[in-house]
């Protein structure tokens, strides 16, 4: 019976587990076997391709579109979301009133679906009944706003929603980090005579570096997976100038019939994602002895 | 008025102009939706409705059209209940068990095993987009709600599995040590003693899966058929439906009802969610 008890666990959590890893790695592995076929309407294991699909990806200028709109999305995604959020966040820490109110007013869009606000911003964004009309009607004649069906600016369109809706998650979490601060130093620091944006910079600052760092890490690995917002405003157009490679993905796979190449972009993201994420899961559960 | 007045007043009217840049989608979402074609040609973005015409969601909700399809957002929206409801309970439920044995009756190599599901967190799920619509061919499974359950299951039990591990982890190990002295076995503690010490997480986990499957738009336009779309594939499509004259009327009262579900959750229990979001970034 004891024997029994000591199994039982490992009994009860192996099935899920195996389901799970067959998941992840499982089909992880079965992407990457695709990636090394000639598969196009339908997945074909007959003939072994080797890397070719890999080098058509790399010579497309499609892939390169999307990889250059990645890093310009994911540049002004990131740092935008975590410098709204972080001033958001120390302004919201000077004991505000209506704190509380106001914290929720700025989280809600995490709440929504990227389908949902894109939809909301497209509109807002339309060149000719939206903000441009909004700016004429308030007296700014000359102002003209088409960026969401400019070649060259469409991606900057989906920033601006993007940190819209990303940049009170960056709050919430500095908040929290700025709340486990004893409040001590601050007043020792000011005791001293420094002014208060020296404190920040020079105190505050470094003392919240793992949890800019995790965020930092959050919103990069968000900005790699970045599909429904960009389905929802541009759907990668006009043409294929805002293609990220999630969209890509996505388009070569099922709409395009190029299933080779698709798993082989997607192969592509995972290793964006892991270059970003192994080194700090492998930290993490390191340098965190498990107490008991 | 001296400096610390001033200073006072520059944080409330930024953190004021940000109030404002948050709510602004929102309140330009609802006044679009009152307004009938007319006064959103003559009108602009912020201008006010005249009067609350109804019709627009009226059309959202049951007969606007995609394609030649003119059911409104209304099927898809009860099969986004069909596959979030099950999908939420079954994951709830899955990382609850496995967070229990990975924290309370760990074993050689478990926690090594929970760095490698904790990778399931971050993957990026376009990897399985390919071979799992194969697999739910193979199960019969294709463009059906349960497919998507499964999928939505299995993509999110790593998740819910970080959230109990990590919270039964602060669980004083004495307690269930004391539990065994006095005989109780595996599943007694569970159901007994560690279920009952749950409900935060339970609440956690239960809106931070529901939040995220509802909004799910990747699984839905991979895996979903011509009757199984959840609503989010259903707005998408409305909103960039070409064949007739845009109505913005309605796409705003559509994505408004799209939202709801999850913006009434975030209402009526935004603490959970909150934990929820810190809890999947800083991990313990």
């Amino acid at each position: 019976m004891k024997s029994f008890e000591n199994v039982l666990p490992k009994l009860v959590v192996a099935p899920g587990f195996v389901l799970g890893f067959a998941f992840i790695y499982g089909l992880m592995i079965w992407n990457g076997v695709l990636s090394v076929t000639n598969s196009r309407m339908l997945p074909n294991y007959d003939e072994f391709v080797g890397l070719e699909q890999y080098a058509r990806l790399w010579e497309m200028d499609r892939w390169y579109v999307a990889l250059k709109n990645l890093g310009v999305f994911s540049v002004l995604y990131v740092g935008g979301s975590m410098l709204l959020g972080m001033l958001l966040a120390i302004f919201l820490d000077q004991k505000i009133r209506l704190e509380g109110v106001i914290r929720t007013i700025y989280l809600y869009p995490m709440a929504l679906s990227f389908i949902v606000t894109g939809t909301a911003w497209k509109w807002i964004l339309n060149p000719s009944l939206g903000l441009e009309k909004l700016m004429h009607d308030l007296g700014w004649s000359s102002f003209g706003f088409d960026w969401l069906v400019q070649s060259d600016t469409a991606i900057y369109c989906v920033v601006i929603a993007g940190v819209w809706q990303s940049a009170g998650f960056a709050m919430a979490l500095f908040l929290a980090g700025l709340r486990g601060i004893d409040d001590s130093i601050i007043k020792a620091a000011q005791i001293d005579g420094a002014s208060l944006p020296r404190i920040y910079w020079r105190i505050i600052l470094p003392i919240l570096r793992p949890v800019v760092f995790s965020t930092i890490l959050v919103l990069s690995h968000l900005s790699i997976k970045a599909f429904d917002l960009v389905m929802a405003l541009t759907a990668g157009g006009p043409g294929y100038a805002s293609d990220v490679p999630a969209t890509f993905m996505f388009t070569m796979s099922f709409t395009r019939g190029q299933i080779g190449l698709g798993a082989a972009s997607a192969t592509m993201m995972l290793v964006f994602v892991a270059a970003l994420v192994v080194p700090y899961l492998y930290s993490e559960l390191r340098t965190k002895p498990h107490e008991h | 008025m001296n400096a610390k007045n001033l200073s006072r007043l520059a944080i409330y009217a930024v953190l004021g102009v940000a109030v404002f840049f948050f709510l602004a989608p929102l309140y330009v979402m609802l006044v679009t939706s009152f307004k009938d074609a007319e006064q959103i040609r003559s009108g602009n973005l912020l201008s006010l409705p005249q009067g609350l015409n109804l019709e627009s969601w009226q059309l959202a909700w049951s007969s606007a059209c995609t394609g030649v399809d003119c059911r409104g957002l209304k099927p898809y929206f009860m099969n986004s209940v069909l596959m979030a409801v099950p999908a939420v309970l079954i994951s709830t439920a899955w990382g609850a068990l496995n967070g229990y044995v990975l924290s309370m009756w760990k074993f050689r190599g478990s926690d090594l095993l929970f760095g490698f599901i904790l990778f399931g967190v971050f993957m990026p799920f376009q990897v399985v987009l390919l071979p799992m619509s194969q697999v739910l061919g193979f199960m019969g499974l294709s463009s059906s709600i349960a497919g998507l359950v499964l999928v939505h299951c299995l993509a999110g039990m790593a998740g819910t599995t970080l959230f109990f591990r990590n919270y039964y982890t602060a669980i004083p190990r004495e307690l269930v040590n004391a539990a065994r002295m006095d005989g109780a076995g595996f599943w007694r503690i569970f159901v007994r003693i560690v279920i009952p010490m749950s409900t935060p997480i339970l609440m956690v986990t239960l809106i931070w899966q529901f939040t995220n499957i509802w909004n799910d738009f990747l699984f839905g336009v991979a895996f979903s058929g011509a009757d199984s779309k959840p609503v989010t594939v259903g707005l998408n499509n409305m909103a960039n439906t070409t064949s007739s004259v845009k109505s913005y009327n309605v796409d705003m009262a559509a994505a408004i009802i799209a939202g709801l579900p999850t913006m009434m959750v975030y209402v009526l229990a935004g603490q959970y969610f909150v934990k929820g979001l810190t809890a999947g970034a800083v991990k313990g």
